[in-house]
């Protein structure tokens, strides 16, 4: 690891104003992507701010009825917290299909929003990726892609993302808030948090440097089932080779997003119209314009089985 | 000074000043550690440190503080051999900067028993014979411990049939929260059965 200064900040405010002073710095909160990444080289930041002690870390309600989890709040807190299981079940479910009991203790909301990819050629410094250094080239295409990208792909990257989370944020249409080193707070839907990877695959979110998130807020409840079908190569700690999240309401309506399929959790609304006509009408309309690999191309007739059995328990 | 002493002197003084050219040109390259003074309590005792801000919490307790029952397997956060409980939660030791614990309370292996008063979970891993080679045994027993904790607490996994009632101590709760516990030897089924001991005792 290179070596880095450390700093602590007691405010969002602090936070950003030392990025704003320090070229070069991190945010890190809960650090189990972060410093896994700084071990390998990946990451090397010459400063650290660390941002895991800000008061960001409560559930309060929102006074449109939903709820306001502050960036800080862990993934395990986030799981277990009552209103979140009685409310908003698919985002429980998310959560506790990812990681280890150990790293969800640590990892936090805004943390999990932002974590890289676990493509294997992001890893491998010995291999371009044009994530982790901009213009090398991508040894994923053509590569070993049975983990990677179906959709949303670009020429230079099919990177997935790998948060369980993300994906029930998205079906829930979560909001991102953030502040910027000027003290200005903005809201991001979280449709529109992720960036198409394009050109520039290095840059993920359309947060601008130093900008910090401070919560992620949820509307006010629907209701309906909520199911979180994670298909991995274990039946336990592992990423999602695909996920499906769906939120079906008793007149066959619903939503539905997936994991592991693209660069940011996706979710198509408009093939959600087709919810009643079952999951091949509205896994035609999610997986239109895929691109696949000989190795991934599996990953679509599993999207639409999966929805299938989604559906299928949502009926009971 | 003759002509030979007048060289030598003249390469000395040449070989002199480029050492610190060179040294300058890598600190250039390579940042200088940077030191940070962390508190730590840890097994009930407390510590000052003053330590590398990359040292890992892990690498802390091993090398700092001579608690060598905690085990660097991966470093990486994969297979749980560094599981330590931190303010009464269980983390991977190996994923988080000393420096970032400033103020803990840490417990180890060594704070949960002694070879003369085990933990009633360490003694159920020797009844049980819950290990073979014993290097995951820190961190599986660190974790088991905080398992059954997190099911009192009504903390919910993966397995969970019904987010809103309370947690049971299950085979398959136990199994899909230890799961961050890697075993190479494969004694799952004997540490399951000494967790599933200790859970039954206490329910």
């Amino acid at each position: 690891m290179k070596a880095f200064t450390y700093e602590r900040a007691a405010t969002p405010a602090d936070a950003t104003a030392a990025f704003a002073k320090t070229p070069g710095a991190r945010f890190i909160a809960g650090g189990t992507n972060l410093l896994d990444l700084m071990k390998l080289q990946i990451e090397i930041p010459s400063h650290l701010i660390d941002v895991s002690r800000l008061a960001l870390d409560t559930i309060e309600p929102t006074k449109d009825g939903g709820l306001r989890i502050g960036a800080m709040v862990r993934n395990t807190d986030l799981a277990a917290d009552k209103r979140v299981r009685r409310d908003y079940g698919l985002l429980t479910r998310a959560l506790v299909a990812g990681a280890s009991g150990q790293l969800r203790n640590k990892a936090t909301t805004a943390g999990n929003l932002l974590q890289r990819t676990r493509c294997p050629y992001f890893y491998d410094t010995n291999q371009p990726c044009n994530k982790r250094q901009p213009g090398s080239g991508c040894a994923a295409i053509g590569g070993i892609s049975r983990t990677l990208a179906v959709l949303g792909t670009s020429e230079a990257c099919i990177a997935t993302h790998p948060s369980d989370m993300a994906v029930a944020m998205r079906a829930l249409d979560a909001r991102v808030e953030t502040v910027d080193a000027a003290g200005k707070a903005r809201a991001i839907q979280i449709a529109d948090f992720y960036r198409a990877p394009g050109t520039t695959p290095h840059i993920e979110t359309v947060l601008q440097p130093g900008e910090l998130i401070t919560a992620v807020t949820l509307p006010k409840p629907i209701g309906g089932t909520h199911i979180y079908h994670k298909v991995r190569d274990r039946a336990s700690y592992a990423f999602a080779l695909i996920s499906v999240a769906a939120v079906v309401q008793q007149d066959g309506s619903g939503r539905v997003a997936l994991g592991g399929v693209a660069h940011k959790p996706w979710r198509v609304e408009a093939a959600e119209a087709d919810m009643p006509r079952g999951a091949k009408a509205v896994a035609s309309g999610l997986l239109a314009g895929a691109k696949t690999s000989h190795d991934n191309a599996y990953k679509l007739p599993l999207v639409e089985r999966t929805l299938a059995g989604a559906l299928a328990e949502a009926r009971g | 000074m003759s002509r030979r002493g007048m060289l030598a002197a003249s390469a000395a003084s040449a070989a002199v000043t480029s050492i610190p050219a060179a040294r300058a040109k890598t600190a250039a390259a390579q940042p200088a550690p940077s030191m940070a003074k962390v508190a730590l309590t840890v097994n009930g005792e407390k510590s000052e440190l003053e330590l590398d801000t990359r040292m890992t919490l892990l690498d802390a307790l091993r090398e700092h503080l001579r608690l060598t029952g905690t085990k660097k397997g991966c470093d990486h956060g994969q297979c749980g051999a560094c599981t330590v409980i931190v303010d009464g939660r269980r983390i991977n030791s190996c994923l988080s900067l000393a420096v970032m614990h400033d103020g803990d309370t840490v417990t180890t292996i060594e704070g949960l028993g002694t070879p003369h008063a085990l933990h009633p979970m360490q003694a159920a891993f020797v009844e049980h014979d819950g290990y073979q080679c014993g290097y995951c045994t820190p961190g599986q027993i660190c974790s088991a411990v905080a398992v059954l904790d997190e099911i009192k607490a009504g903390i919910p996994s993966h397995v969970t049939g019904d987010l809103t009632a309370p947690g049971k101590a299950t085979n398959m709760e136990i199994r899909e929260r230890m799961s961050g516990n890697i075993c190479r030897c494969g004694a799952y089924s004997n540490i399951l059965e000494a967790i599933t001991e200790v859970a039954g005792r206490q329910a």
